[in-house]
């Protein structure tokens, strides 16, 4: 979706300071530094557009990404939202879920889920809080899904977070969620202790 | 027989050698001064672009981690130019009728890219993969410099050789710890032990990153 133009002056005042530096030896030296090759989202003269990236055609699955998988792709089992994860809930997991959640999500629902994050404060329109009953009580699929698809005016994120990370996420915000409804009797004395300070 | 050269001559010959030497030693100097100035590399230019792109307001502003846009940083060898469709996530509710976005707005409407100018440019005959450096320990910062206090985007290193080698022969002089990779403002200590420690923790071989197939493939 991007294009990427090169400017060639640069180039241009390199081959004088190479020529001045070592004279005929260099000449030509510089021509190395643009070769063919085309980098990734480069701009092209050669197709109609100015991309030399093709767009996919419709219906291209990348190798490893074929939707086989009803509740791994789409949150979804027999067309229903699933409460259960389909993959196995690991601290890796939970970790990557809070890096995820913190690049991605954080910006407009706080770091703590409440819908409070910075975009929000400078006027988009305030999601509701990941710890409101109404949400709390939505199954792990429907947040799978919304990521996916986006819901009311937050956008897809599918092309930023790749399936399994969506999955970390979903896992994190559970354990985002659980953090604020922890029954104070399910703690050890030590864990209270820490809270309490 | 009379003297093919007039005994002025010493003088003009002797003049000649001294005037080659110093036309010559002054072109290398200053030719090498202009490769390695900003004149040439660019350093320290900002870029005028279509769209006034502001990292120091985005980054430092808004606190937003460079992954958010970068998606493909940390999988891949280029780091990610984002879709418009990221651009409008907040600015189809936010700045929504800035004229300055109007690029941004065009481009979602039509489909047609926009386009920037790179400030990044390697010559071709160097490979370089961001994903090992960041996987490795390398923060955007090092390379890029305080992204978070450019206005218009501008680089901060030559990218000469010498100025990969500096790293490629010390890594432990610039390792991070991995959950510091997208700060900006993380300094290394000033003993090496800990930088030591995570090149041993992400099995750098140090010994191998000055060959020349590293980057000349």
């Amino acid at each position: 979706m991007r294009m990427i133009r090169t400017r060639t002056l640069p180039g241009t005042r390199r081959a004088i300071a190479l020529a001045a530096a070592f004279g005929v030896f260099a000449a030509g030296c510089t021509d190395m530094y643009d070769d063919a090759r085309i980098k990734p989202l480069q701009e092209s003269t050669f197709y109609a557009d100015g991309q030399s990236s093709r767009p996919l055609v419709e219906g291209t699955v990348p190798r490893g990404s074929a939707r086989t998988d009803e509740h791994f792709t789409t949150g979804k089992i027999n067309g229903k939202f699933a409460d259960a994860f389909p993959v196995e809930i690991t601290a890796g997991l939970l970790d990557r879920g809070e890096d995820r959640f913190n690049v991605f999500c954080s910006p407009c629902h706080g770091r703590l889920g409440d819908g409070t994050g910075m975009i929000v404060r400078r006027g988009f329109p305030r999601p509701n809080s990941f710890h409101s009953d109404s949400v709390r009580s939505k199954p792990a699929g429907y947040y799978f899904d919304v990521i996916t698809n986006g819901f009311g005016r937050m956008y897809s994120y599918a092309p930023s977070i790749p399936v399994e990370d969506r999955w970390a996420v979903v896992a994190y915000l559970r354990a985002l969620q659980l953090s604020r409804r922890v029954e104070a009797g399910a703690l050890t004395s030590a864990e209270l202790e820490k809270l309490s300070r | 027989m009379a003297q093919i050269f007039h005994p002025g001559m010493k003088v003009v010959s002797r003049a000649s050698i001294i005037l080659f030497v110093i036309v010559v030693t002054v072109l290398v100097v200053v030719g090498g001064a202009m490769y390695r100035s900003g004149y040439t590399t660019n350093v320290g230019n900002p870029r005028e672009q279509k769209v006034p792109f502001s990292h120091e307001h985005h980054v430092n502003g808004l606190g937003i981690s460079c992954a958010y846009c970068h998606t493909s940083v940390e999988k891949s060898a280029f780091a990610g130019i984002p879709p418009t469709h990221t651009c409008m996530t907040c600015h189809s509710q936010i700045w929504n009728t800035a004229p300055v976005l109007e690029p941004v707005r065009e481009s979602y409407r039509t489909g047609r890219p926009l386009e920037w100018i790179r400030v990044h440019d390697l010559p071709d005959f160097a490979y370089f993969n961001h994903s090992i450096h960041v996987n490795k320990g390398v923060g955007c910062e090092t390379c890029h410099g305080r992204v978070d206090r450019m206005p218009l985007t501008w680089s901060v290193n030559t990218l000469h050789m010498s100025w990969c080698l500096d790293c490629h022969r010390n890594p432990e002089k610039y390792v991070r710890p991995k959950s510091e990779i997208y700060s900006m403002t993380w300094k290394a200590g000033t003993d090496t032990a800990a930088g030591r420690r995570l090149v041993e923790e992400y099995d750098i071989h140090k010994q191998q990153l000055s060959d020349c197939s590293i980057c000349h493939r």
